[in-house]
């Protein structure tokens, strides 16, 4: 019975994509363009209304699950490739872990196309905007629905081709277009990853779906083959939820319209490769070394990103490298075998983030309003435009400090429970797990589980920080806008603050998902529990014969409690001075604003050389030398061979005999020689 | 004696074919033409010798054809002669493609 | 006696060789066909020598006689003066032209061997004249029959061709 909704749960928003994109696609205003799109009313219902109905039936089936689901709840929808002894079907399963994520997406992603239909009102790709969107939710909902590696591949790579849709939404800035390029190009390096793993798969259980598949692998536990996998994988996770290095295209994604971001590039999409770790856990877990890689990156990651946002002004660059910091976090969570924890701080990072960028929009919205009123040509979204917004965005301002506080990690909200029991888990795995009896690039587990906690202390600390630092600039001190432009600045409409709202209720109340032991303020562990049939083996495994005693554990909280506290403050003596800073290039930043010169480094060692190997390997030897020279010498046979028929008829007689003769010789040449 | 005879006929056949090709005048190629029917005049009656008769019933036939192909070769030449002016054969072009 | 056998046939095998040499190589077309000639007699002595007598006097008779004569009229009656002469080709068409005979003259004679028994000469005892009748008036009567036929054809095609047109 559930499997058999399952299918109608990917329908829904691709039926919204189908509607939205004809609808898309044939209107057209008087002049041939697409402004009469803008505000269409079937659009408006059916974009949202969609996935609203998938939430729904989401809701219905999680009723369903938790009067008790013994196994995955499988559907196939036919053959897809049967190629010899490989038999892949259009399988799609249903269990705990997917049904988390599903609901996160159709949750989380309703009350952004809500927030959307006021965002997006003046836009002339309204329809086109939100047939995307939809197409983005139907293939996400594929990727977590899969039942088997190329199913979910379907979903990895549809939801790749949607968000290049996406952040190339505005294409007529070239910039838009190349942010979209750039996104693509990267998550392909990762993809690569992910079919070799899926190649490696295939040979070592003869099977791609998950259940035969993982229970296959995990009977061979600590070789080299599931470690190759695990790794492979991890490649895949790196390139599409941005780990380093293959985080550089998130920034530049920033580039869409801020829904998107909140939806795509912090709720959903790039929380798919702590998703697949925990999905793979049989994999992970049986390759500590793999899993000491997973959350090793992780680290490194969180820590990188954290430096940077320190220094952007770009308000969405913050959340940007934020979000990157952040799903850092998950893959320490998920890599140090604490699946449990690393989807809760998925669960909850998409609540605060999505409310981030969703009041990020609204402010942007706002700016971009107040400019547009005075003809200024300033940056919206440039922190140093911003000041004292909460007097114009009481309600905004009010659920951004939520947010801020959540991430920063300060109980009882959110962030601190999932935050606090990533780095707990990371911390009670120092002694007596797999992991620590592991041992990476030469230094002993133990070691490399100790620095991942110090820099997840210190990540702490600086996300405090910067966060702080952005809600200062933005909402509190004196406005620097502009006389002018002060008059135009106003709230949100209530489309758009009701899901920011919505999502505030959710940040404050989204750490009952997993409330520890130490404070059994509810029903402690539901989620643990929740998760315990599809992660619970695997995450034994790692966890081997660690115990975090009970004063320890008071201990840690404090530390990470005081630790936020303390980045929010230096943050409020810090940044209160007068900016000075005024750079606007690259040129005139320092290194931490200009990302430590990621960018640039790429472009001089990977594009360029390839842009001057495919100038001439492609350009002068292919195009002109292969393509040409086909084509001409193609020419150049049939000019030359009429040259030759011609004169060979040209009514000299003498050449008639010559010719004559020479066939004469050679049928008697031909009976002699044989 | 009939190698020696078919040897001969060899030779003139090609001493005929190298006149053929070498020869713009239209009437000394159609003699040349006439030497290589008498070169295989020899050599059927070379193998006439061989075999049976029949080979000598066909040079009477070969040397009534050669006679009606030189009288009507010979009139076209005339003709061509009288429309052209010459013939040369390197000069008539009107067979070209 | 056979060494004069020999000996003779090989006079006329190499009048015939060289009268034909000749023949190719004279720019004036009255004696190239006189050459040609001498080549058809010399043809006729090999015919006799070789029991055809009947096919060496038509030789004479038919080929030497009326259709190199023919050959001559023509010539004469075109009147090509000495100017007209010069129509040999270019000395590299010679050596073209004797490259492509040697060739074909190899590949004949590597042809014959191949297929040709070696045997003495048969007796002169039947009446050869007498066979080829036979032969021609019984089996091959239709082709006699039709040849003349032909000569009629090519006797009304020849007058038509060579017709001078009247002017009105």
């Amino acid at each position: 019975m559930i499997a058999s909704l399952l299918p109608i749960l990917i329908l829904l928003p691709l039926l919204g994509f189908v509607v939205n994109g004809t609808i898309a696609l044939t209107r057209k205003g008087a002049d041939g363009e697409a402004p009469s799109t803008a505000r269409h009313p079937l659009v408006t219902l059916v974009g949202p209304g969609v996935i609203i109905a998938a939430f729904a039936l989401a809701a219905a089936l999680f009723m369903r699950i938790r009067m008790g689901l013994p196994a995955p709840a499988v559907v196939s929808l036919g053959q897809w490739m049967p190629a010899g002894n490989l038999v892949v079907d259009w399988s799609f399963q249903l269990d705990q872990l997917s049904m988390v994520m599903v609901l996160v997406i159709t949750g989380v992603g309703s009350l952004i196309h809500l927030f959307s239909i006021g965002y997006m009102r003046d836009d002339a790709g309204y329809a086109r905007y939100f047939a995307y969107l939809n197409l983005f939710v139907a293939f996400m909902l594929v990727l977590v629905l899969g039942g088997s590696y190329p199913v979910m591949f379907v979903g990895w790579e549809g939801v790749g081709l949607a968000s290049y849709l996406l952040i190339g939404f505005w294409f007529g800035e070239k910039a838009n277009a190349d942010a979209g390029k750039k996104a693509f190009v990267v998550n392909r390096v990762g993809d690569f990853g992910f079919l070799v793993a899926m190649f490696l798969i295939w040979t070592t259980t003869q099977t791609l779906d998950f259940i035969g598949a993982h229970a296959a692998l995990a009977g061979m536990a600590g070789t080299p083959v599931v470690l190759a996998i695990a790794l492979f994988l991890f490649v895949g996770c790196a390139g599409k939820s941005a780990q380093l290095p293959l985080y550089i295209w998130l920034p530049d994604a920033m580039a869409g319209p801020t829904p998107v971001s909140a939806l795509i590039h912090a709720a959903t999409m790039v929380t798919a490769g702590v998703y697949l770790v925990a999905r793979a856990a049989p994999v992970f877990a049986g390759a500590p070394e793999a899993s000491l890689v997973v959350t090793s990156i992780g680290a490194l990651t969180a820590l990188f990103a954290a430096t940077i946002a320190l220094r952007q002004w770009d308000i969405k660059k913050v959340l940007a490298y934020s979000t990157v910091s952040q799903l850092g976090y998950m893959f320490i969570g998920v890599g140090a075998g604490a699946y449990t924890a690393g989807v809760f701080h998925l669960v909850t990072h998409a609540f605060f983030k999505a409310l981030l960028f969703l009041g990020a929009g609204s402010v942007i919205h706002a700016m971009h309003h107040a400019y547009h009123h005075t003809h200024r040509h300033d940056d919206p979204q440039d922190l140093r435009n911003m000041g004292g917004l909460a007097k114009f965005m009481p309600a905004t301002a009010t659920a951004m400090t939520l947010a801020t506080l959540a991430i920063a990690g300060i109980p009882p909200l959110a962030g601190f429970f999932s935050k606090d029991e990533i780095l707990a888990s990371v911390f009670s795995r120092t002694h007596g797990s797999p992991l620590a009896a592991a041992s990476l690039l030469g230094v002993p587990g133990t070691t490399v589980l100790y620095a991942v906690y110090g820099i997840g202390m210190l990540t702490a600390l600086l996300t405090a920080m910067y966060m702080t630092r952005m809600l200062l600039l933005a909402f509190y001190g004196a406005n620097r806008t502009g006389e002018a432009e002060r008059e135009a600045l106003h709230e949100a409409p209530a489309i758009m603050t009701a899901p920011v709202l919505v999502l505030s209720l959710l940040t404050v109340a989204g750490g009952w998902l997993n409330l520890p032991s130490l404070i059994p303020i509810g029903r402690t562990g539901l989620l643990e529990h929740w998760l315990e049939p599809v992660t619970g083996a695997s995450a034994k495994l790692l966890a081997g014969t660690t115990h975090l005693d009970h004063s320890t554990e008071v201990v840690l909280v404090a530390v990470a409690t005081g630790v936020a506290v303390l980045g929010i403050v230096i943050a409020l003596v810090l940044f209160r001075k007068p900016i000075a800073d005024k750079a606007h290039s690259p040129a005139e930043m320092g290194l931490l604003a200009r990302a430590y010169g990621v960018d640039a480094l790429v472009d001089a060692i990977i594009v360029r050389p390839v842009q001057a190997l495919a100038a001439v390997v492609l350009d002068r030897g292919v195009d002109r030398g292969v393509d040409r020279g086909f084509t001409a010498g193609g020419s150049l046979l049939t000019r030359t061979a009429s040259l030759v028929g011609a004169r060979l008829q040209d009514g000299d007689v003498g050449k008639y005999a010559w010719l004559l003769a020479a066939g004469a010789l050679a049928l008697i040449a031909a009976i002699t020689l044989s | 004696m009939i190698t020696e005879a078919l040897i001969v006929s060899a030779i003139l056949f090609v001493i005929g074919v190298v006149g053929v090709l070498t020869r713009r005048n239209a009437i000394i190629l159609f003699m040349c033409a006439e030497l290589m029917l008498n070169a295989v005049n020899l050599s059927f009656v070379a193998f006439a010798k061989l075999h049976n008769v029949t080979g000598q019933v066909f040079v009477v036939m070969v040397m009534t054809i050669a006679a009606a192909e030189a009288a009507v070769g010979l009139a076209i030449i005339i003709s061509i002669f009288r429309h052209f002016g010459t013939v040369d054969l390197s000069k008539l072009r009107g067979l070209h493609g | 006696m056979t060494g004069f056998f020999d000996f003779q046939f090989y006079v006329f095998a190499l009048l015939a060789i060289v009268s034909a040499l000749l023949f190719v190589t004279r720019k004036n077309p009255v004696p190239a066909a006189l050459w040609l000639v001498n080549v058809m007699f010399a043809l006729a002595g090999l015919y006799v020598m070789l029991d055809a007598p009947f096919v060496g006097a038509i030789q004479v008779l038919v080929y030497a006689g009326a259709i190199m004569v023919v050959f001559v009229f023509v010539v004469m009656l075109l009147n090509l003066g000495k100017n007209e002469l010069t129509d040999l080709r270019s000395l590299g068409a010679w050596l073209g032209a004797g490259l492509m005979g040697i060739a074909l003259l190899a590949n004949l004679l590597v042809a014959q061997r191949h297929r040709l028994p070696r045997i003495a000469s048969a007796p002169a005892g039947t009446n050869v004249v007498e066979a080829v009748a036979a032969s021609l008036f019984t089996d091959y009567l239709v082709a006699f029959e039709l040849t003349s036929i032909v000569l009629l054809v090519a006797v009304v095609g020849a007058v038509l061709l060579a017709k001078k047109r009247v002017q009105a």
